[in-house]
């Protein structure tokens, strides 16, 4: 396929998995803030921005972090490129573009939750509660994914399409988990306190995992079994040895389809034994900081060689 | 006389060039007043592409440079024999009827000042009329290089009184014109003695046609018409479009040029060597 | 639709369709079509203005109908049309014939800015210059049509005959059973075949064919890329296609892929930095030479532009009797060019009568409809006439058919044109249908959608 069509379908799978990001992101902030802290109400929502790198853009424009502001910045500002209605825009602009790689019924999803964005955005903001933001959210990046699911073919378009979802997902939750571990608990005395298990709950509730969590580990949820769920547990959806494996398994459709394989191939095998082969004491020993750094460096490293290899054009 | 060229175009790219995309017009005409008896075209990393003669009788011939490249260097080596014809253009095969070269171009466009100096001049015959406007040409423009460029339209090069050979070809096109004569755009080499007469190697100059006659070269920067000292390549409705060497780069960044030209009477030393 | 007091035939079993349709309904089915368009985001946007992008065209659900004999003789005189078109394009960069033999004035055609030097002497495969020409027609009465003007570059405006129908039978497919109507739906497969069968000798096996868009930003980038889907074949911009060695590629990722068949929905000016605009960033550095020693075909072929010019026009007649030795079957409408002294003098006596144009203007901005302006603005139109008089050419105002149309308060008589598209390749083939554009502001003539005009679904009926 075009290689332009190639780029264009990886990035609307990104933009509409960032954009189920930025809501569970809000969510995250705004269940943790109902929680009083030491540090009071507004710390969590800077701590927030700051792990997402957002926090210098929206102090220039906004000032202090109220979660008001907030909500502007991350859902409706289009001034914001990681913006719920930025990426949303461009996910749809991105279909427009490609229309022809696309079934009638993803592009339908794609159109609809842009033309309903519009309508969102008339209404005054005083009728929208943030769950109902986050929810509209979610609800419209699942009918996309699902509708990618149902009726595309299965062939490279499809392959590109969910290596946009995965790498995303996995660069995602590496980021969500370091906003808790991270940023909400800067004080190592605050480990296995009411507050720290109440945030990781949160932080798990925000991924749709807390019930998933429960059935699968039982008992209380402590930072070695969450850590666990999402970084090792192949059935967690989310988890980034999931993602990674999404990742091997579309690049290997893909060298396997046009019979010849790419570096992208290798880097992704070695990003994804490096999750298999490892434990939650030797991530703990590490830092769990330093390890999810590690792993959203390796994940950017990878998607510029995919780049280089399907999407530059300038493949031999 | 029996001229032989070198002549070498570097192209520098500031960061490497992820391809390269020529279109030249570097081989000479093929009419009575020349003759090539060895001619060699041949670019740094090059591989050749399409390649036709066009209805105008030039000999085009793609090229492309796979990147990333950071310098391109044509070079063009030969050697052509040639004969006085006072300009005349005979046995020159081409079907582009000479009313398509009415047609003004930027760079063409008479203006107010140009038909004043048009049409004024007068003569006997057509033959004797292109002789008076190239000299009202040459008298208007005096040749002066570093203040005209690439873009520089007729008009400008008149209003400003000075200019190069373009400049004199553009305004000789944009007067024969007003003259109702069909007028365009000749590039091609110039052997220059040790007098230093002519200007410059890379020369350019203009034809006018004349029914009966055909295409007529006349050079106002000189004050002559094409003798054997001159070699024509190719020709166009002005500059732009009569240019030897087109070319695009993606990527690239600034694109710096070098070129040397040696043009040499027989197996003589070098008469003329000039660095841009 | 009418004849005298009673409905022309082709028209009669409409009338129950809309004596069965109450207000209500049709204001509910209208709705419909209009939510049907949004959604599968045909939408027009008009250079400049600015506004909405995804502004729709109105459409009207009122279907325009021609019977089997009507447009049989049409299509005849169509056909006849692209191939006089195509045969004059051949010669005038050949030997020029008809020039030569004073037919056609050789200043019309050598001092034309669509004129291309480039490709003079060139002969494309199986001598096509204009592929897709679309025809742009009145009807005045009975099988009387006038053309009003030719397009050979790049037409637009099949994805609303496409779509226009798509919709209807989605909405009313009882019409579809109860009348007999041509499908066009076969288009795509006849460009698809058009295309292929222009493809250059030297292309091995089967040809690889694109369109080429300006982008997502154009107009009409909705029609290109349903043309694109519709056909099997990709959609590509000018960044994905670069030329190396003797050949046209495209940019996959899967590596470089030679292309044999361009059609392009780009103006000549823009297709190729090295040969024509410098500044263009739309084009490919090279494309033409790959052209010009036949490596590659470009649809509609380079230089082509100067068929349609309105002052070449008035001569298409002369060309049907030049090459092809028949007698026109479609009348061009009377033209009188102010340039000429006799003309000039002519409109200026007659201009409150007439519809004058600009030579080179189109969309329906700078004209004067006579009839239908005010003293001051004929007057205003004749100064402007009189400072430039070679920029305007004037026409009758023809008794232009009307059909029924849907307005608020029911149905009422609006004037339409047609264009149908006519495709010409190694065969000549014409779909029955076309884009029927209609002037929605009572008594308007002027039909274009940027000046308030809308579409309808355009039906022949069987025999």
């Amino acid at each position: 396929m075009l290689s332009r069509t190639a780029d264009n379908l990886y990035w609307i799978a990104r933009y509409m998995e960032r954009a189920d990001t930025v809501a569970r992101l809000l969510e995250v902030g705004s269940r943790i803030s109902l929680l009083p802290s030491a540090q009071g109400f507004r710390s969590e929502w800077d701590s927030l921005l700051q792990a997402t790198g957002m926090a210098e853009s929206f102090a220039k424009k906004y000032g202090d972090p109220v979660q008001r502001n907030i909500e502007s910045f991350l859902f409706f500002d289009r001034d914001n490129p990681s913006s719920v209605a930025s990426v949303i825009t461009r996910a749809r602009e991105n279909g427009r573009i490609v229309r022809t790689a696309l079934t009638s019924q993803v592009w339908d999803a794609l159109n609809t939750a842009f033309q309903e964005l519009k309508a969102l955005e008339r209404l005054p903001r005083s009728e929208l509660e943030l769950s109902r933001l986050t929810d509209w959210v979610t609800r419209h990046a699942a009918m996309v994914r699902g509708a990618i699911d149902a009726t595309l073919l299965r062939d490279d378009g499809f392959n590109f399409l969910n290596l946009g979802y995965y790498l995303e997902r996995g660069d995602s939750t590496a980021r969500l988990i370091d906003v808790k571990y991270y940023v909400l608990l800067p004080r190592i005395d605050f480990v296995g306190s009411g507050l720290d298990n109440y945030q990781w709950s949160t932080l798990l509730r925000a991924m749709g995992a807390a019930r998933a969590f429960h059935w699968a580990y039982g008992g209380d949820a402590t930072a070695a079994k969450i850590a666990h769920f999402l970084i090792l547990n192949t059935r967690s959806p989310r988890s980034l040895a999931t993602c990674s494996a999404g990742v091997v398994n579309h690049l290997d459709r893909v060298a396997k389809e046009y019979g010849r394989e790419t570096e992208a191939q290798v880097l992704a095998h070695a990003l994804h034994a490096g999750i298999e082969g490892t434990t939650v004491e030797a991530i703990f020993d590490e830092g769990l900081h330093e390890y999810l750094s590690r792993y959203i460096a390796e994940t950017a490293a990878l998607a510029r060689t995919i780049h280089a290899s399907y999407f530059s054009g300038e493949t031999r | 006389m029996r001229l032989k060229v070198d002549h070498v175009t570097r192209y520098v790219y500031d960061q490497p060039a992820r391809s390269v995309v020529q279109s030249h017009r570097l081989c000479p005409s093929v009419f009575a007043g020349q003759k090539l008896v060895e001619w060699d075209v041949t670019v740094s990393g090059g591989q050749k592409g399409a390649s036709f003669r066009d209805a105008a009788g030039d000999l085009v011939q793609g090229w492309t440079v796979a990147g990333p490249v950071s310098e391109v260097t044509v070079r063009v080596q030969g050697v052509v024999e040639t004969d006085d014809l006072s300009g005349v253009l005979r046995g020159h095969r081409e079907t582009v009827p000479p009313e398509a070269y009415l047609r003004a171009t930027v760079p063409t466009r008479a203006d107010t000042a140009l038909h004043a100096l048009a049409q004024p001049v007068e003569a006997e015959d057509t033959l004797a009329l292109d002789h008076a406007l190239s000299k009202a040409v040459a008298d208007a423009i005096a040749y002066q290089p570093g203040v005209t460029h690439a873009h520089t339209t007729a008009a400008e090069a008149l209003s400003l009184g000075v200019g190069v050979c373009q400049d004199h070809a553009h305004a000789l096109i944009a007067v024969a014109r007003v003259r109702g004569l069909p007028g365009r755009y000749v590039s091609g080499y110039l052997f220059s003695d040790a007098s230093g007469a002519a200007h410059e190697a890379a020369h350019a100059w203009a034809e006018i046609y004349i029914a009966g006659l055909g295409w007529v070269g006349f050079d106002p920067a000189n004050r002559c018409c094409p003798d054997a000292r001159y070699i024509r390549l190719g020709s166009g409705f002005d500059a732009q479009d009569a240019a030897p060497i087109r070319g695009v780069a993606r990527g690239g960044g600034q694109e710096d040029l070098d070129v040397t030209l040696a043009i040499l009477d027989d197996a003589q030393t070098p008469t003329q060597r000039q660095n841009q | 639709m009418y004849q005298g007091t009673s409905v022309r035939p082709p028209y009669a079993r409409l009338e129950d369709w809309v004596a069965a349709m109450p207000q209500e309904l049709r204001h509910l089915k209208q709705a419909e079509a209009e939510a049907l368009f949004r959604r599968i985001g045909i939408t027009f946007a008009v250079y400049g203005e600015g506004g909405d992008p995804d502004r729709l065209i109105p459409f009207d659900m009122f279907p325009r109908v021609f019977a089997a004999r009507e447009w049989a003789k049409l299509e005849k005189g169509i056909k006849q049309r692209a191939r006089a078109l195509n045969a004059f394009l051949v010669d005038i960069y050949g030997r020029g014939e008809i020039i030569r033999a004073g037919r056609v004035p050789s200043r019309l055609i050598y001092q034309n800015e669509a004129y291309e030097k480039a490709v003079a002497g060139i002969v494309p495969a199986k001598g096509v210059y204009a592929h897709i020409v679309g025809v742009d027609i009145v009807r005045t009465g009975p099988e009387e049509f006038f053309v009003l003007e030719d397009n050979c570059r790049t037409p637009s405006g099949v994805s609303y005959m496409l779509e226009s129908r798509e919709i209807m039978m989605r909405m009313f497919p009882g019409l579809f059973r109860e009348n007999r109507i041509e499908p066009v739906d076969g288009y795509s497969e006849k460009l698809r075949r058009t295309l292929e069968s222009v493809a250059p000798k030297q292309c091995p096996g089967d040809p690889t064919v694109v369109i080429l868009t300006p982008g997502h930003f154009n107009s009409a980038y909705y029609e290109h890329s349903l043309l694109a889907d519709l056909m099997g074949v990709e959609l590509v911009e000018g960044q994905d296609l670069f030329v190396e060695g003797a050949h046209v590629w495209m940019r996959t990722t899967e590596g470089p892929r030679r292309v044999d068949v361009i059609y392009r929905r780009l103006d000549d000016a823009y297709i190729d930095p090295l040969c024509f605009r410098r500044d263009s960033m739309l084009g490919i550095p090279g494309l033409m030479d790959v052209y010009r020693a036949g490596g590659v075909s470009i649809c509609s072929a380079p230089g082509a532009g100067v068929a349609d010019d309105k002052a070449v026009y008035c001569h298409v007649p002369e060309m049907i009797r030049f090459y092809l030795g028949e007698e026109p079957i479609l009348q061009n409408v009377p033209t009188w060019q102010c340039g000429k002294a006799d003309d000039l003098r002519y409109v200026l006596d007659q201009l409150p009568d007439l519809v004058v144009k600009e030579v080179h203007g189109s969309g329906g901005y700078g004209m004067l409809v006579g009839p239908k302006a005010s003293r001051e603005e004929v007057e205003r139109f004749r100064a402007k006439i009189v400072e430039d008089p070679g920029n305007y050419i004037a026409q009758p105002t023809l008794a232009l058919s009307s059909v029924p149309t849907f307005v608020e308060e029911g149905v009422a008589p609006r004037h339409v044109d047609l264009r149908p598209y006519c495709l010409v390749g190694e065969t000549i083939e014409l779909v029955p249908g076309g884009l029927t554009r209609v002037a929605l502001t009572e008594g308007s003539l002027v039909v274009n959608s940027s000046q308030g005009g809308g579409v309808k679904d355009t039906w022949v009926l069987a025999e």
